[in-house]
């Protein structure tokens, strides 16, 4: 089967037309965050009353990915007068039918002029919200797999390399890779197999972003993977999610499935020699295998153990062969650059950190859910702007980005921009995304304490200062939080941080130690109160019992 | 080769024979559409668990000789992988999200007071095998934490005491039948 680019035109001519058909198009979130407040109900309940209202001709209800603002699920949007409403319930369906075309509802109304919305740029998420993910036709209405289709017919991979060199793209996984790098480096790899692996497995607690794109719209990773597969001379592609999200690994199967149907994938895409195909692998709920290496090693089945690097999986990956690994988010990002030229990322963010970043806001913040911001854009934006405070009067404490791998950002950094390198120099990371915010019920070494114990148990236990230090500096903060720390351990604290960090073998062993160096940076005082007054002013650790008893 | 013979009996003690074999026969064929290679170690695993909802030694054993793995690393792959568990579950299952939001949130006092109502702590089954305690790392549910799982139903924005209802409306359904 042969696709031409007038059949995915009128693909796309169809699908449009046929949307605008209806006067009145509700999108009902069907995300994972505002399924589990029950939307799919309400928009069962909104199809059947439209039905029975006979109104199937000029009402369409359809259910869209991520609108973004989960902490007021479910939300749905009213096109195309632009109205959101959130905490819908389907004691409201009729209402809201009632009010097409009049005035809205202000009891559910969801003001759509509020920072939440207008100060996020979108890029990644352009697409979230929007169209159904579970139909390519709706995907194609929006320039989907038109990169693809000029890729394949009109650039060379050296060109597509450049345009993404161009843009300056860093990976979104974590680390912060330049992406053009990497491809370069699987491109010039010799070998006629290669492979491209799409890194969702988002194991960081706390985060949410990859498993929204995937849920919303996983064309686009699967189109971002395809250009990528051409650039570097891959056939083969694997998706390698987390199984803890089996909404995402549905959405993506049913994706993959749609795409081969459509000829998008396959044999001989848009009728060039160029052949793609994609498999999906589930994780199976072990963080390490975020690492590369230790990637490679989950979809070969084996056991998710890290190996030392070099040689690198872009010379030597999976099952020997040169591979390129990128995060779900990059990947999305890659369509955008072919389109717009990789100047124009370039034209987006900081000097050294270029395009979007989308981070998943949550902890104690009142608008949690998914913001997609230029990269540089303020930290204390984020937080109150966009994030709109802390809840009940509270105070804010702190922001904690990159989960276990990364830090805690105190008060006095937040109007530092949000970028690779400021990250990096407050001791935290860019992560893969998440940021959770804490007010003062958050201890501080209760939180160090917790990321900790996630790091012991997720550590695999191949390298020594992992496996033994994790736990070591464990039992030290346990000893802390429980109230029978000596001033003496800090010292010892911070000296196994320094060893741990510094001898272990993959990413995870050098990143664990990140959330208490940045908690004993800037929370020093709050481990002094905890060993020398035995008091947790948070109120989080259990301390009463031992000064009884002292 | 008698080792690749499907497990007649299963300590799940499942008695419809049949639909035990239809179960099977979707592991053979997650296992036929990866060619029956070793590689195929962790996606059929993901397969047994689905249809049985736990591993046990029989399936392990079933799984190593059809796709010619050492048992040995069957093993090391079943238990190094916290997502696949060699316990059978509870008739009902409550999964309490651990991630840093819901941690955040609250969930530890949410098994707290889990573990003093039914007294079991994560990990652990009742007695009676009607409820299982789990932790998971993240749902990625995060914007409504914290969340709970209650039979492969998330719920958000959740308390002790709405955890607690949840739970005693499977007991008391189950005291009443």
């Amino acid at each position: 089967m042969t696709l031409a680019i007038e059949d995915l035109e009128g693909i796309a001519k169809i699908e449009k037309e046929r949307q605008e058909g209806f006067r009145h198009r509700i999108n009902v979130c069907i995300a994972a965050g505002c399924l589990s407040c029950q939307s799919g109900l309400v928009r069962e309940a909104l199809e059947k009353e439209v039905g029975r209202r006979g109104m199937e001709n000029w009402c369409l209800v359809k259910g869209v990915g991520c609108l973004g603002l989960c902490a007021a699920g479910p939300l749905i949007s009213v096109e195309p007068d632009g109205v959101y409403y959130q905490g819908v319930t389907v004691s409201d369906v009729s209402e809201i039918l009632d009010s097409l075309g009049g005035s809205p509802i202000g009891r559910l109304h969801c003001p759509a002029q509020s920072p939440f919305f207008t100060r996020q740029h979108r890029i990644v998420t352009e697409n979230c919200g929007k169209i159904d993910p579970e139909r390519i036709e709706d995907y194609i209405a929006e320039r989907g797999y038109e990169a693809l289709y000029t890729v394949l017919r009109s650039m060379t991979p050296g060109e597509v390399i450049e345009q993404v060199v161009a843009s300056g793209m860093r990976g979104r996984g974590g680390a912060g890779f330049p992406s053009g790098l990497k491809w370069t480096a699987v491109s010039k790899a010799v070998n006629n197999t290669k492979f491209v692996i799409c890194n969702a497995d988002e194991g960081d607690p706390g985060a949410f972003m990859d498993r929204s794109v995937l849920e919303s719209d996983p064309h686009r990773v699967i189109e971002g993977m395809a250009i990528a597969a051409y650039a570097v001379g891959a056939r083969h592609g694997y998706v390698y999610v987390r199984a803890e999200y089996p909404l995402a690994v549905k959405r993506v199967r049913t994706a993959i499935a749609q795409a081969e149907r459509l000829g998008v994938l396959g044999s001989g895409i848009f009728n060039t020699r160029f052949d793609f195909k994609i498999e999906v692998r589930l994780g199976a709920g072990a963080f390490v295998c975020g690492e590369e290496t230790a990637l490679i090693a989950s979809i070969e089945g084996r056991l998710g153990r890290p190996r030392p690097r070099p040689p690198f999986p872009a010379e030597f990956g999976l099952w020997g062969c040169p591979t390129l690994i990128n995060n779900v988010e990059t990947l999305a990002n890659i369509p955008p650059i072919v389109r717009n030229g990789g100047r124009w990322l370039a034209g987006i963010g900081t000097e050294k950190s270029k395009g979007t970043k989308v981070f998943a806001l949550a902890g104690r913040v009142n608008n949690t859910g998914l913001i997609e911001v230029p990269m540089g854009t303020i930290l204390r934006d984020i937080v109150f702007d966009i994030g709109g405070g802390i809840p009940e009067g509270r105070q804010f404490k702190a922001v904690q980005t990159g989960g276990p791998s990364g830090g805690c950002i105190p008060e006095q950094h937040l109007d530092m921009p949000v970028d690779y390198e400021s990250l990096a120099a407050v001791g935290s990371i860019m992560g893969s995304g998440g940021m959770i915010i804490m007010d003062d019920a958050s201890c501080m070494v209760d939180v160090a304490q917790f990321f900790m114990e996630f790091c012991m148990s997720e550590s695999c236990g191949k390298c020594v200062p992992c496996r033994v230090g994790t736990t070591q500096i464990y039992h030290l903060l346990r000893k802390i939080t429980n109230g029978t720390g000596k001033p003496s351990d800090l010292a010892m604290l911070e000296e196994l941080c320094d060893l741990v960090k510094n001898t272990s073998l993959c990413g995870l062993g050098q990143t664990a130690p990140n959330p208490v160096i940045s908690t004993l940076r800037y929370f020093r005082n709050e481990y002094l109160e905890h060993i020398d007054d035995k008091t947790c002013q948070a109120g989080a650790c259990k301390i009463g019992s031992v000064r009884e008893a002292l | 080769m008698d080792i690749k013979s499907e497990p007649s009996s299963r300590s799940s003690g499942e008695p419809a024979q049949t639909t035990e074999d239809r179960r099977w026969r979707l592991v053979n064929r997650t296992m036929r559409m990866h060619g029956n290679e070793p590689h195929a170690l962790i996606e059929t695993l993901h397969s047994v668990q689905e249809h049985f909802g736990f591993l046990d030694l029989d399936a392990l054993k079933y799984v190593a000789g059809a796709l010619r793995v050492p048992l040995s690393r069957v093993y090391a792959v079943a238990t190094f992988y916290h997502y696949f568990t060699l316990k059978p579950p509870g008739e009902h299952t409550c999964v309490v999200c651990k991630g840093t939001a819901c941690y955040i949130g609250g969930a530890s006092s949410i098994l707290d007071s889990i573990q003093q109502e039914v007294g079991i702590g994560p990990g652990e089954t009742t007695s009676d095998g009607q409820i299982s305690l789990l932790t998971a790392r993240c749902l990625g549910s995060c914007g409504l934490a914290p969340a709970t799982v209650f039979d492969g139903q998330i719920c958000g924005r959740m308390t002790s005491a709405a955890v607690l209802e949840r739970i005693r409306r499977w007991t008391n359904h189950d005291t009443g039948d």
